[in-house]
Formats: structure tokens, C-alpha cells, sequence
């Protein structure tokens, strides 16, 4: 190769070395701040401030959400499998909201350690599947489960 | 070999190479954008979570994986402008940009219509959606910065700098739902080990993303062309080549 290229050819290549370790370094001080959510085991090992504005992510608890007779509340808990926070949601859930699935709250967390949310997002997963597929895998899993 | 290499370095070859493609290839890509919309939005089966409002996956993921496959192509452009500088790399560059932001807006806007009936948010600041609009900024950036200098030899520089830099943020994006907690879903289609979609929902997504790709290559052309006739305008092949 020409002198002159491969010169120009080795700063472009350390110009984007640079930048990548330099956007690397910032992405890796900030990846607390990066993540959009709080675990509930970060939850439970203190990690987030309490009465201020926080997200709490994980699956809801097979058989943990109830209802209030009279009014929109809705009371579940969230786990990571690890730790588990129950949050209350007093407004209307997404369609894809149930026990199992994943969910994005974000909301206050009391002393109590209840989390009250102000907006519940549902969290899907990467599974795409035709409704017959799911129910004879529903269906395998029970087979085995016998 | 190297003689092949020296074509795509010559303005009158290219210019040849893509009146000679279009007008084979924006049909084809035509037809199969059809084919494959019809697919993926009748044929293919509902989900079983989400019912049929997964259907826009076969928009929105495409779009977004050419988008970034696009930013590629245009730091590659980039890349050949600062080191070999190859005046046509500078064009090639130029041509790519508003196809890539237009990918990206795309991603983002379909992103957005889906995530309101699944998630229950038009937009979350979650990892994944932000970087995605960096790279929609990178884009228009690259734009902008081109039509900001009177010198155009500069501006192409300028442009390649921040195409290359901008390159960071591809991998960034590509992992970032497996390096933080985001709200969007990891990657269904896995290169490694089976895919998380039911092979009758991932081949029309395939296909989809096939013809993304061709719909990219063949708008590639369209804006090569046109700029090659809007900067050899007083060039002698370029007459010899429209009187012919």
C-alpha cells in the first residue's frame, strides 16, 4: 500500500479506537443509569431511593395479583426470582399484563417496601408463536409435568 | 481483480452499472415488498400473546436491521473517502445517508405504533429505543453536516469523520437489550442455536428482511445515479452517455 495511505489508513483506525474506548468508558460509568429499571433484588438489598420516582421490573407472581371491589386497584408482586416487591396500581393495565408475564412499573417506594405505581407497562418477551403451537406445547408441558 | 475494484472507482462505469440495474431490480423489490407484505399480514398465523398486532414486525424489524446494516455501508463510503480518496466514496456516502435516516424513522415510528397496544407507552427511554434515535440524529447529522460547508471536498471529510465515529453506537444498539434492563424484548432471530419465532412467523420475516435489503441496494442506485448526474453535469461521458 502507498506510505501515504496506510498512514491515513492507521489514524482513521486509532480516531475510531479512540472514540469507541472513549463512548466505551462513559457507557460503563453510566451503566447503572443506563438500565431502565430496578430489580426487585436491588430493591431488597437497598439499592434504590426511597419517596422518589423509580422503575421496578420483573414477572408478576403466579396467584399474587388482587383486585378492590370498588375501585381500579390492583395489588401484585414482582419477581426476579431472586427477591420479590409488591406494588399496587390504582388505573387501567395493559392487554398483555397477567401473572407470568413481564412488567415495567414505575412509581414510589415506600418504607414499606410497596412500591405504588403510577404507570404499569407490560414487558413481553422475544417468543413469537401461533395459538396452536402454544397450546400443544401447554399441553406437552402437562404430560410431562404427570 | 484489481481491475473490477478500479470500475466501482469510475463515475461513468457506475453511472452505466446502475442504468443497467434499476430498471430489473426496483420491480423485482417491488414485487416481493408486495409478496412478502401479503404474507406477513395475511397468511401468517396470529400470535398467541399478542394477537395479531405482532404483524408490524414485519416492518419494523427489517427496517430497523437495515438501518443499521446502512450505517455500515455509509462509514464504509467514508472510510474509503479519507484513506484512498476516491471521489465517488464521497457520493456513495451522500447516497446512502437519507435512505438510512428514512430506515430509521421508520423503525422508530412502527416502534412506536407497536409498543402502544403491547407495552402500554408510545415511547419509553429505555436503551434500545434511545440509541436507535441517536442513530437517526448520526444520520440526519451526516446530512446536515454535507450541505453545511461551500467546500465540498471538506464537507465529505467532515462527513467520514462522523460517519466512522458514529459507528460506535451500532454494536451499542445491536446489544444493548442484552446488556441492560430495557423495556424492548431481546432478538428473536438467534445466528446461533433455534430462533425464538415459529419457523411459519420467521420465514415471511425473512423474506421481508431480504427485500429491505434489495429495497436499500436498489434506492442506493436511484440516489447514486441521480447525484452522479447532478455533479458530472458538465462532464463529456456524461453527454456522450445521455445522447447515446
Amino acid at each position: 500500500m502507498h506510505p501515504k495511505r496506510k498512514q491515513r489508513l492507521i489514524i482513521v483506525g486509532l480516531m475510531v479506537a479512540l472514540s469507541s474506548a472513549t463512548v466505551g468508558l462513559i457507557v460503563y460509568a453510566l451503566s447503572g443509569n443506563i438500565n431502565l429499571f430496578y430489580a426487585p433484588a436491588e430493591i431488597a438489598a437497598g439499592e434504590a431511593p426511597l419517596d422518589r420516582s423509580i422503575r421496578v421490573g420483573g414477572m408478576v407472581v403466579d396467584g399474587s395479583v388482587s383486585r378492590a371491589s370498588d375501585r381500579l386497584e390492583t395489588r401484585f408482586d414482582v419477581t426476579d426470582y431472586a427477591a420479590t416487591v409488591t406494588v399496587t396500581y390504582d388505573g387501567i393495565l395493559p392487554d398483555l399484563f397477567a401473572e407470568g408475564e413481564g412488567i415495567v412499573a414505575t412509581g414510589v417506594l415506600g418504607a414499606d417496601g410497596v412500591v405504588v405505581a403510577s404507570e404499569v407497562l407490560a414487558k413481553h418477551d422475544e417468543n413469537y408463536m401461533p395459538p396452536e403451537v402454544a397450546a400443544a406445547l401447554e399441553q406437552s408441558n402437562k404430560v410431562d409435568n404427570q | 481483480m484489481w481491475r473490477i475494484v478500479h470500475q466501482f472507482g469510475s463515475p461513468p462505469w457506475v453511472y452505466r452499472f446502475c442504468e443497467r440495474v434499476i430498471p430489473w431490480l426496483l420491480p423485482i423489490t417491488f414485487t416481493a415488498l408486495v409478496i412478502g407484505s401479503l404474507w406477513g399480514l395475511l397468511y401468517a398465523p396470529t400470535d398467541y400473546k399478542q394477537g395479531d398486532s405482532y404483524r408490524i414486525i414485519y416492518i419494523h424489524v427489517p427496517a430497523a436491521v437495515v438501518a443499521l446494516a446502512g450505517y455500515y455501508v455509509m462509514a464504509a463510503a467514508g472510510l474509503v473517502s479519507l484513506v484512498w480518496k476516491i471521489k465517488l466514496a464521497d457520493t456513495a456516502m451522500r447516497a446512502a445517508a437519507p435512505i438510512g435516516a428514512a430506515y430509521t424513522a421508520i423503525a422508530l415510528i412502527t416502534g412506536a405504533i407497536w409498543g402502544k397496544p403491547t407495552w402500554g407507552a408510545w415511547w419509553v427511554w429505555d436503551a434500545r429505543i434511545t440509541s436507535m434515535l441517536i442513530l437517526l440524529f448520526l444520520y440526519l447529522g451526516v446530512i446536515a453536516l454535507f450541505e453545511a460547508y461551500e467546500n465540498k471536498a471538506i464537507a465529505a471529510r467532515a462527513c467520514a469523520v462522523l460517519s466512522l465515529v458514529g459507528t460506535v453506537n451500532i454494536p451499542i444498539i445491536y446489544k444493548s437489550v442484552d446488556w441492560w434492563y430495557s423495556l424492548h424484548q431481546p432478538a428473536s432471530i438467534k445466528f446461533t442455536g433455534p430462533s425464538a419465532i415459529d419457523a411459519s412467523m420467521l420465514y415471511p420475516l425473512l423474506g421481508m428482511i431480504i427485500t429491505f435489503y434489495a429495497l436499500f441496494a436498489v434506492l442506493m442506485m436511484i440516489n447514486l445515479r441521480d447525484l452522479l448526474l447532478d455533479d458530472h453535469r458538465s462532464s463529456a461521458w456524461l453527454k456522450k452517455q445521455l445522447e447515446a
